[in-house]
């Protein structure tokens, strides 16, 4: 595996397949978010319910919160490996190629020749994300831990959030554009009459990556989606709920 | 039809950590015909003539075949056509064009002089793997080995790699991975090439990296200046052809074995 990793061939397929990893949370937490689209419901909102659903997954059989864990462990493993190896094929790309003649652009596309910069962009908009929803740590908008609905609600009443977050897809979009395709021809699962399907297949994939990940925050602030329940209300933080009760009565 | 070039000089044999740069000529009165090999064997001749230093560049079979010709026009690899220098011919240029003429950018490919490289590192490459070690004798008869039109066309459309190393000088990255790729998907997909397939991919592949090429970022840059139209598929099947190599060589021998 050492060995593997060592030459250039071997670090792109580690590369790739730590890729596959994240992509494949993607498309999880794709539907998982999709669960806001039903709304707050009567008493709980279904995607809060889905929430706790996850952190009691395989209990008793499995401490509280374990499979949740392990899925982040992996994650930041996949990441943290997919993250080194670029930077250390990107030293050795630049180390062939004399510096002040960069080669003419004949035609690849500007998806691939920004991997390096919608990388660096989506890795920052992911810790932002970290910070607003899982450790709660932006208090721009009322948050509380366990009521999920009721926080992605008042995030995406303000604009910018919206502008944030649908910017950060086009991003992960580009990124994906190239890097979906690129990942089963570097693990050399192409074959010549497959590539135009691989090629508009990653295409279509993103569409629907956008389009399931962007409805959520466009049907928020669209208000499409009900407020969540006054009772969720009331037990979140008092002073920056003070500006909004308009917004929730 | 008159040109003006601008032609990189490189180690006029004083200084040989010279750094290079370009200088201007005018060329007037060229056949449209002419080869863009045969412009510079005019000026060449001139430059002779005036007793001046000839511009130095490879060349040999000047038919499209052999590989040699390795000029970078306009920036691009073998120039505008997608053909070997040789075959680009001076009527696809617009008359009084300015023209600039450099050699392969790649630190792989050390300037020789002028416009020539050394591209012994694709030799290397070739040397750690790139053959086939067994005399296969005569003929066989066809059926007792059966080579299906599908995988003999594979093999032959990366056979044509003429190793002018146009792709390495057109990779951002400064890749051989097509070059490499060409030739392992030719010897690894036909009989001949069946006992060292293993060997071959991992041999070629580490002696890449220990020269110092790039990686392949799937650009397709390479694949778009091959005067042999090589299709970066090829690519896939190294990838595919290394992986296999690399974790059979873990697996217990007669797990290869059923694997086979």
């Amino acid at each position: 595996m050492i060995a593997f990793w060592r030459s250039s061939v071997g670090k792109k397929n580690i590369v790739a397949v730590t890729g596959a990893i994240l992509i494949g949370y993607l498309i999880l937490h794709m539907l998982g978010n999709l669960n806001s689209a039903f709304g707050p419901g009567a008493d709980e909102a279904r995607v809060d319910w889905y929430a706790h659903w996850l952190r009691d997954f395989g209990e008793p059989l499995l401490p509280h919160a374990f499979v949740l864990w392990a899925v982040r462990v992996i994650l930041l493993s996949a990441l943290v490996i997919h993250i080194t190896g670029i930077v250390q094929l990107t030293k050795r790309n630049r180390a062939a190629r004399p510096a002040n003649f960069p080669a003419k652009r004949i035609g690849r596309s500007f998806e691939s020749m920004a991997m390096l910069g919608t990388g660096v962009l989506v890795l920052a908009f992911i810790i932002f994300h970290i910070l607003q929803f899982t450790t709660l740590s932006i208090h721009v908008t009322p948050v509380e831990e366990g009521a999920v609905y009721s926080n992605l609600y008042y995030a995406f009443q303000k604009w910018y959030f919206l502008v944030i977050y649908v910017a950060a897809l086009l991003l992960i979009g580009m990124h994906l554009r190239h890097g979906v395709w690129s990942l089963f021809q570097t693990l050399g699962f192409d074959n010549p009459n497959r590539n135009p399907k691989l090629r508009h297949g990653s295409t279509v994939f993103v569409l629907v990556l956008i389009v399931g990940f962007g409805a959520i925050p466009v049907l928020f602030f669209t208000d499409v989606l009900d407020p969540p329940n006054a009772a969720a209300v009331i037990t979140s933080s008092i002073g920056a709920v003070g500006s909004l009760t308009g917004g929730v009565a | 039809m008159n040109f003006t070039l601008e032609i990189w000089r490189q180690f006029d044999g004083t200084d040989e950590t010279e750094a290079g740069r370009f200088e201007t000529f005018k060329v007037t009165d060229i056949n449209p015909d002419a080869s863009f090999l045969e412009m510079l064997d005019q000026l060449n001749e001139r430059l002779s003539h005036e007793k001046k230093r000839t511009i130095a560049f490879d060349s040999d079979c000047r038919e499209g075949i052999c590989g040699a010709c390795s000029l970078v026009i306009d920036g691009t690899p073998h120039g505008p056509q997608q053909v070997t220098s040789c075959q680009t011919y001076m009527r696809d240029f617009i008359d009084g064009q300015t023209i600039k003429v450099e050699p392969y950018r790649a630190n792989t490919f050390p300037v020789i002089r002028d416009l020539a490289v050394d591209r012994g590192a694709l030799d290397r490459v070739i040397q750690a793997g790139g053959y086939i070690s067994t005399t296969t004798g005569p003929q066989p008869e066809p059926n007792s080995m059966p080579v299906s039109p599908e995988i003999q066309e594979k093999a032959m459309d990366a056979a044509i790699c003429i190793g002018c190393g146009a792709c390495v000088a057109a990779c951002p990255n400064g890749a051989a991975m097509l070059f490499t790729g060409a030739k392992v998907t030719h010897l690894n997909l036909l009989p001949q090439g069946q006992p060292e397939r293993e060997s071959r991919v991992i041999g070629m592949v580490e002696q890449m990296d220990a020269e110092g090429f790039g990686g392949c970022t799937n650009y397709g840059e390479c694949s778009r200046v091959c005067p042999q139209e090589i299709s970066i598929d090829v690519i896939g099947m190294l990838n595919r052809e290394y992986r296999k190599a690399k974790t059979k060589k873990k697996s217990k021998p007669e797990k290869a074995m059923t694997t086979q």
